[in-house]
C-alpha cells in the first residue's frame, strides 16, 4: 500500500519533471528562433511595403508612415492604426499618398493599396497586396495592362462641398468613357467590379480627409 | 479590425471557401469517416461543436498573448489549450450527458488532430475577427465541413452497389469524387459580393 | 563484429528506402493530405513544404528519440506535440526570413504541419522506439518520401495549369493552360491520378510475383 503510494507519488514526479523540461527546453528554443531571425523578418517585410508604395506611387524615393486619430494626421508610432503611407520624391516633395483598402471579392477578401496625389486629385497607382482569386480568370486584376491603366490617372477631385464630384463606378468592359470609371475585364467581371466597389468605398472616405489636411503630410517630413 | 458583415463571413466559411473543398481541411476524417452517412452526421456534429469551443478559446489566448507581447508562443499554446479543452470537454459530456457522451464519444479525441479545427483558430486570427465575428465563422466552417462531409457519405454509400473496377475503389473514388464536388462548389463563389 | 554491422547496416539503409517508395507517407500510407494538397499548385510551393516538413520531421524524431527514455508513457503525445509545434514555429520563423513572398504563399499551411499525421505518427510509432541513429534514417527516409510525392503533385498541376516548370514558361504561346489542375479540385484529381499509377505497379508486382 505505503510502496505503491510512493511509486505513485514519484511516476508523477517524472512526468512533471518530463513536461517542465520539455516546456523550458521548446520555449528556449522558440525565443532563440524568434530573437534570431526578427531583425531580418522586419527589414524583409519594410521593404515588401515599401516596394509596393513605389508601386503605386511613381517617382517616390522616400516614404514615411501617417496615422489617422480621428482629427488629423500625425507620425505614426508603433500599434497605431488606421495608417496611410505618404510617398516623397527626391527633392522632398509629397509625391502622393498611398491607402490601404480590403472587401469581398469573388473568392475572398481582397486587399489592395492604391497611390492618391493630392495635387493633381487623382489615383495615380494600384496594386493588389493578396488576393485569392480563381487563377487564370479573377486575377487579372493583378496582371491585366488594361485594367491597370484605369489606376493611372482616374479622376477623383473634390466637389466645394468637400466630396468626392463622381463616386467611382466599375462599368462594362470596354464601356468606359470618364476618367472615374473603373473598365471592366471580360472573364473577370466580379473580380474588377469587387475593386471598383472598394475604391469607391474606400475613397469617399479617406479622399476628402487626406486632400483637407495634406499640409499635415509635409510637414511631416520635415 | 474587419467589417465583413457577419452573413459574409458565415456565406464565406460554410460554401464559398469551404474547408474541405476549397482549404483541404480536415481531409482525413474526411477520407476516413465518410463511408455511412450516420456516421458522417455525427462525426459532423461533433466537428461544429468542437469548433466552437476552439474557436471561442483561441480568441482569448490570442488576446491574452497580445497583451504580454508573447505573440511567438501563437501555435504552441493554440495547439495545447485546444487539445486539453477538447479532453475536459469529453470529460464533462461523459458526466452530464451519457448519451450526448455515446453519440460524440469515439469521435471526439478523433478531432483534436483534425487539421480544420487548428486552421479555424490560425485563420480567425489572421483575419482578425472580433469575438461575434469569430463565433459565426465557426459556425459556418463546421457546417461547411458537415455539409462536404454528410453530401460525400451519399455518395459513398450509392456507389457501393455500382460496378467500378477494383484498383480505384477506395481513397481513389473519393478523391475524384471530392474532386467533382469541388469543381461544383466554385459555383457559390461570388456570392458574397453586391 | 563484422557481420554484426553489416547486418544493422543492411537494415539503416532499409529504414532510409521503405520511406521513399515501399512505405511513402502520401502514396501508399496517405497520410498528411492537407498539405499535399493544398500548396502543390506550383512545383516551388510545393518543394518549399515538402522541405518545411522534412526539417519538422527530422528535428522532431531527432529529439524525441533522444528523449524516449526521459519521457513517461502517460504523457508522450503532449510531450511529442510540444516538440512538434516548436519546431514547426522555428519553421515558420525561418521561412518569413528567407522570404515574404514564400511565406505569404504557403500562408497558414505553415503552421498546420503540427496536425500533419506523418510527423506524429512518424514520432509515436518509430522514434520513441528506436535509436537516434535509425530515427534519423526514418526521419529523412520519410521526409524524402514526402517531399517526392509533393513534387510529383506540383509539377504536375504547373506545367499543365499554369504551363510552366518552376516559373520557367514551357510551351508555345499557343499553349491553353488547364486552369482547373491550380484550383483546389485539380489537387484532388491529381492525387488520385497518382495513385491510380501507384495502385497499378502494386497490383502489376503482386501479378508477376
Amino acid at each position: 500500500m505505503i510502496q505503491e503510494a510512493v511509486k505513485s507519488s514519484s511516476n508523477s514526479f517524472i512526468m512533471l519533471r518530463a513536461m517542465v523540461g520539455i516546456g523550458v527546453l521548446c520555449g528556449f528554443l522558440i525565443v532563440v528562433a524568434y530573437e534570431g531571425t526578427l531583425p531580418r523578418v522586419q527589414r524583409l517585410k519594410a521593404e515588401a511595403l515599401e516596394a509596393a508604395i513605389f508601386n503605386v506611387i511613381p517617382g517616390t524615393t522616400q516614404t514615411k508612415t501617417f496615422n489617422w486619430d480621428g482629427e488629423s494626421f500625425t507620425p505614426a508610432k508603433a500599434g497605431d492604426s488606421p495608417l496611410v503611407y505618404a510617398g516623397f520624391s527626391d527633392s522632398g516633395e509629397l509625391a502622393g499618398v498611398a491607402i490601404e483598402a480590403s472587401g469581398q471579392g469573388y473568392a475572398d477578401i481582397i486587399r489592395i493599396l492604391y497611390g492618391y496625389d493630392p495635387e493633381r486629385q487623382q489615383i495615380i497607382g494600384f496594386y493588389v497586396l493578396e488576393s485569392k482569386e480563381t487563377p487564370g480568370l479573377g486575377d487579372k486584376i493583378e496582371k491585366d495592362q488594361h485594367f491597370l491603366d484605369n489606376f493611372t490617372a482616374m479622376d477623383v477631385s473634390l466637389t466645394d462641398a468637400g466630396e468626392i464630384a463622381n463616386a467611382i463606378i466599375p462599368v462594362k468592359s470596354g464601356a468606359k468613357q470618364h476618367a472615374w470609371e473603373v473598365d471592366g475585364i471580360t472573364g473577370a467581371t466580379i473580380s474588377s467590379r469587387a475593386i471598383g466597389n472598394i475604391l469607391a468605398e474606400s475613397t469617399a472616405e479617406w479622399i476628402p480627409r487626406i486632400f483637407n489636411h495634406k499640409s499635415a503630410f509635409k510637414q511631416g517630413n520635415q | 479590425m474587419n467589417q465583413e458583415s457577419l452573413s459574409q463571413i458565415f456565406i464565406n466559411a460554410c460554401l464559398v471557401n469551404n474547408f474541405v473543398l476549397a482549404y483541404f481541411l480536415g481531409i482525413c476524417p474526411f477520407l476516413g469517416v465518410s463511408g455511412k452517412l450516420g456516421t458522417a452526421t455525427k462525426m459532423g456534429g461533433a466537428v461544429m461543436f468542437v469548433m466552437l469551443i476552439s474557436s471561442i478559446c483561441a480568441y482569448g489566448i490570442h488576446a491574452l498573448l497580445v497583451a504580454v507581447d508573447a505573440e511567438f508562443l501563437q501555435l504552441i499554446s493554440y495547439i495545447v489549450v485546444i487539445a486539453s479543452t477538447v479532453q475536459l470537454v469529453e470529460m464533462f459530456i461523459k458526466k452530464m450527458s451519457p448519451a450526448l457522451f455515446k453519440a460524440l464519444g469515439i469521435f471526439l479525441p478523433l478531432i483534436t488532430t483534425n487539421c480544420a479545427i487548428l486552421g479555424l483558430a490560425l485563420f480567425q486570427t489572421n483575419k482578425g475577427y472580433d469575438f461575434i465575428q469569430s463565433i459565426v465563422y465557426a459556425l459556418g466552417a463546421g457546417a461547411g465541413f458537415t455539409l462536404a462531409l454528410v453530401l460525400i457519405a451519399g455518395f459513398r454509400e450509392q456507389l457501393e452497389y455500382a460496378e467500378v473496377p477494383k484498383v480505384i475503389r477506395g481513397t481513389i473514388l473519393t478523391l475524384v469524387i471530392a474532386g467533382i464536388m469541388s469543381l461544383t462548389f466554385m459555383g457559390f463563389s461570388g456570392l458574397g459580393t453586391q | 563484429m563484422s557481420s554484426g554491422t553489416n547486418h544493422t547496416e543492411a537494415k539503416s539503409t532499409d529504414e532510409f528506402i521503405k520511406g521513399l517508395w515501399k512505405e511513402n507517407p502520401v502514396f501508399v500510407q496517405v497520410l498528411g493530405m492537407c498539405p499535399v494538397l493544398a500548396v502543390s499548385n506550383t512545383a516551388e510551393n510545393a518543394l518549399a513544404m515538402g522541405l518545411a516538413t522534412a526539417f519538422v520531421l527530422l528535428m522532431s524524431n531527432t529529439l524525441v528519440s533522444l528523449l524516449r527514455n526521459f519521457i513517461p508513457k502517460e504523457v508522450r503525445i503532449a510531450s511529442f506535440i510540444l516538440i512538434i509545434a516548436t519546431f514547426v514555429t522555428i519553421t515558420d520563423y525561418a521561412i518569413q526570413a528567407i522570404s515574404v513572398d514564400l511565406h505569404k504563399s504557403l500562408g497558414a499551411f505553415i503552421s498546420l504541419i503540427v496536425v500533419n499525421c506523418l510527423i506524429l505518427s512518424r514520432a509515436e510509432a518509430f522514434a520513441s522506439k528506436n535509436t537516434l541513429g535509425k530515427s534519423i534514417l526514418d526521419a529523412l527516409g520519410m521526409g524524402l518520401g514526402f517531399l517526392f510525392a509533393l513534387f510529383c503533385l506540383g509539377a504536375v498541376r504547373e506545367i499543365l495549369g499554369n504551363g510552366t516548370f518552376f516559373g520557367l514558361a514551357l510551351f508555345p504561346d499557343t499553349f491553353q493552360e488547364w486552369i482547373v489542375m491550380i484550383l483546389p479540385a485539380g489537387g484532388f484529381f491529381t492525387l488520385a491520378l497518382w495513385l491510380l499509377i501507384f495502385n497499378l505497379i502494386k497490383q502489376r508486382k503482386e501479378a508477376t510475383a
